[in-house]
């Protein structure tokens, strides 16, 4: 094998790695920001992997009675918002520990979305439209590379606009302060545990809508197999990024690439490690939290009412 | 009255199920009453139920032994897979050695890899200070993919078509029937490591040590105890049960490791764990009534036409009760 052709196949490489970073990323994206809210109030939401495979459903379910893609994107919203809401009314109850319940609804939300999806499994919905930017380039892997979702867009700029929020809203103060002290903010007359459960159900929604991504793009159609711990890593994700939401965004665009090395490699003929290289996702969540953790210190930038810190 | 919540929970759960099932255009009181008959309602059923129930409790110990030392572990999938692999490859490697010692090792592997699996969280969170609950979880998935990648791979016997399986360990080791029953010497296994468990938690140093870690890690580490170790160790053995659920559904029920094996199995231990309050005693219990959910979902296909996953949503269902109805505890917070 020459050097030309090797290089060419690690430049395909690298582009299909973008690619899948564009197309693979935009779950996490939507998941971490909404768990970046609910983590910003004090609480951590582990069910948020079953919120995203019920607004995988129930987005898949009503854009295919509709028509419509963008309804389903709303339903599936609105699914994750009353998963969030009860997430957040059991959690107020006295002596409920929050990361508990969000096993809990972890494994309700799935049941319930593989009962009611069973249905589901044949019909096909409309799919969400995509954003051709690669229209300049003749190179069709570059084209491909950059046929993106209409929601990354939306996710990367709602990702400034809550870093904006975070700092200059009295909404986001409030949250902020919540999260950070619960008794200095019931002292100013904040309610602490109303605001706990707007956050979650803001961070179902968004997660709901994440899920909806992946029945309605990419890969576009609904099973049972259609999240594998997604929603988990995203909520990791929300650690390493330090409760940024732009930090969070490029997070997501990383373990999108990495979710798309397996893919890639595969398209260049190496299928040997198929299993292991899937595993990428997973194994960089493990190395980035053992990096961004540490015994002993408390987590800069940490909501200081976590009990995912304090512990 | 520690019984009170889970009284109420199972109560909810019945009528919240009930009420979800008539939603959904199923005849609601059939379904219970299915349940009921599924789960325990004939020799069959229980025939059934206790065979699930076997690698439920192993499973459940995943979650209640590292619980006790405040660790919150949920990966028990990944360790009983990776524990039930290596289990498989005993007999095909020592192929005509006795039975007792094949058996015996099998056991040892899939206790020795399965409590590695788990100890590595236990291991990340004091080193590192990672949360399990994540990392577990996290190692269950890495867990079925490096299953995945070695059973499709390197140790695939090469006879198994439309199946990736591991070659079969044979009808001479494999573990079978409790005589005068359909159920696997499995069973027994279940019942005395929750007794063993039990015992090493209430009436050793040991179990003493690992508790006060639990119930303060600060005040562990003042008067001298090895915090570290008292982790890693209550990971190790909670993860070595799950480990010896997957070996013995290799022995007893499969014959050899493939995707099967990865069943649920390791996420039912978390729900009956908590119903337990994380007792090993009480995970028996636990155990069966998770087992008799699980086991009456064919009648409910085959009587009602519900889907395979109405199990899920009523074991879901009983989860989020469950924990709903800590609250009504009045004996103080349960950390994890």
């Amino acid at each position: 094998m020459s050097d030309a052709s090797g290089g060419i196949a690690v430049g395909s490489l690298l582009l299909a790695l973008l690619g899948g970073a564009m197309r693979v990323s935009t779950p996490f994206l939507f998941v971490s920001l909404g768990e970046c809210i609910t983590e910003k109030s004090g609480r951590i939401n582990l069910g948020l992997e079953g919120t995203l495979v019920f607004g995988a459903m129930s987005g898949y379910g009503v854009a295919y009675l509709t028509g419509s893609p963008w309804l389903g994107i709303l339903a599936a919203g609105g699914s994750g918002l009353l998963l969030g809401v009860m997430h957040g009314l059991l959690c107020s109850l006295p002596r409920v520990n929050d990361i508990a319940v969000g096993i809990a609804m972890m494994l309700f939300g799935t049941g319930l979305a593989f009962f009611l999806g069973k249905p589901l499994i044949q019909p096909v919905a409309p799919t969400l439209p995509s954003l051709i930017l690669g229209g300049w380039s003749s190179n069709t892997q570059i084209q491909e590379a950059l046929r993106i979702n209409v929601l990354l867009p939306i996710g990367i700029a709602l990702a400034f606009a809550l870093r904006w929020a975070f700092v200059h809203t009295r909404w986001g103060l409030a949250l902020r302060l919540v999260g950070d002290n619960a008794a200095a903010a019931r002292a100013l007359g904040y309610p602490v545990v109303p605001v706990r459960i707007v956050a979650t159900a803001v961070g179902g929604f968004l997660a709901g809508i994440g899920g909806a991504f992946l029945s309605l793009y990419y890969p576009g159609s609904w099973n049972e197999g259609l999240s594998s711990g997604q929603g988990l890593m995203a909520v990791a994700l929300v650690i390493f990024a330090r409760w940024d939401p732009v930090r969070c965004a490029l997070a997501a665009l990383l373990f999108g690439a990495a979710g798309a090395l397996g893919p890639a490699l595969q398209s260049q003929g190496i299928t040997s490690g198929y299993y292991l290289f899937n595993a990428a996702p997973y194994v960089l969540t493990l190395i980035l939290m053992s990096m961004s953790w540490s015994s002993g210190r408390s987590l800069a930038g940490a909501p200081g009412e976590l009990s995912l810190v304090n512990r | 009255m520690s019984l009170l919540p889970l009284v109420a929970a199972l109560f909810v759960t019945a009528v919240l199920f009930a009420l979800f099932v008539a939603s959904q255009g199923y005849p609601a009181f059939d379904a219970l009453a299915l349940v009921g008959k599924g789960a325990f309602g004939s020799a069959f059923a229980w025939q059934n139920t206790l065979s699930r129930a076997a690698p439920i409790m192993l499973t459940a110990l995943c979650v209640a032994l590292p619980a006790r030392a405040g660790l919150l572990i949920i990966g028990g999938e990944g360790a009983l897979a990776l524990g039930g692999l290596a289990a498989a490859m005993v007999p095909v490697v020592l192929a005509g050695w006795s039975v007792l010692l094949v058996q015996g090792l099998m056991a040892m592997a899939g206790f020795v890899v399965g409590g590695g699996w788990i100890a590595l969280s236990g291991w990340l969170r004091y080193k590192r200070g990672v949360n399990e609950t994540i990392s577990s979880l996290l190692l269950a998935y890495i867990g079925a993919a490096v299953f995945n990648f070695l059973v499709e791979g390197i140790l695939r016997d090469p006879a198994s078509l439309n199946k990736p399986s591991t070659a079969p360990i044979g009808d001479r080791y494999a573990i079978g029937a409790i005589p005068g029953m359909d159920v696997h010497w499995g069973l027994v296994w279940g019942f005395l490591v929750c007794i063993g468990a039990w015992w090493l938690m209430r009436h050793t140093v040991f179990g003493f040590a690992t508790g006060v870690v639990g119930g303060n890690p600060r005040a562990a580490q003042m008067v001298g105890l090895p915090v570290g170790r008292l982790m890693l160790m209550a990971c190790f053995l909670g993860g070595g049960a799950a480990g010896l659920a997957g070996m013995l559904e290799v022995a007893a029920v499969h014959g050899d490791a493939n995707a099967d094996l990865m069943a649920g199995y390791g996420y039912a231990g978390i729900l009956v764990s908590f119903a337990a309050r994380h007792h090993p005693l009480g995970v028996i219990a636990g155990a069966l009534l998770v087992g008799g959910i699980g086991a009456s979902g064919s009648l409910l296909q085959r009587h009602l036409d519900l889907p395979d996953a109405a199990t899920l949503v009523l074991q879901g269902m009983l989860f989020v009760s469950l924990l709903a109805f800590e609250t009504l505890n009045r004996k103080g917070v349960q950390r994890v």
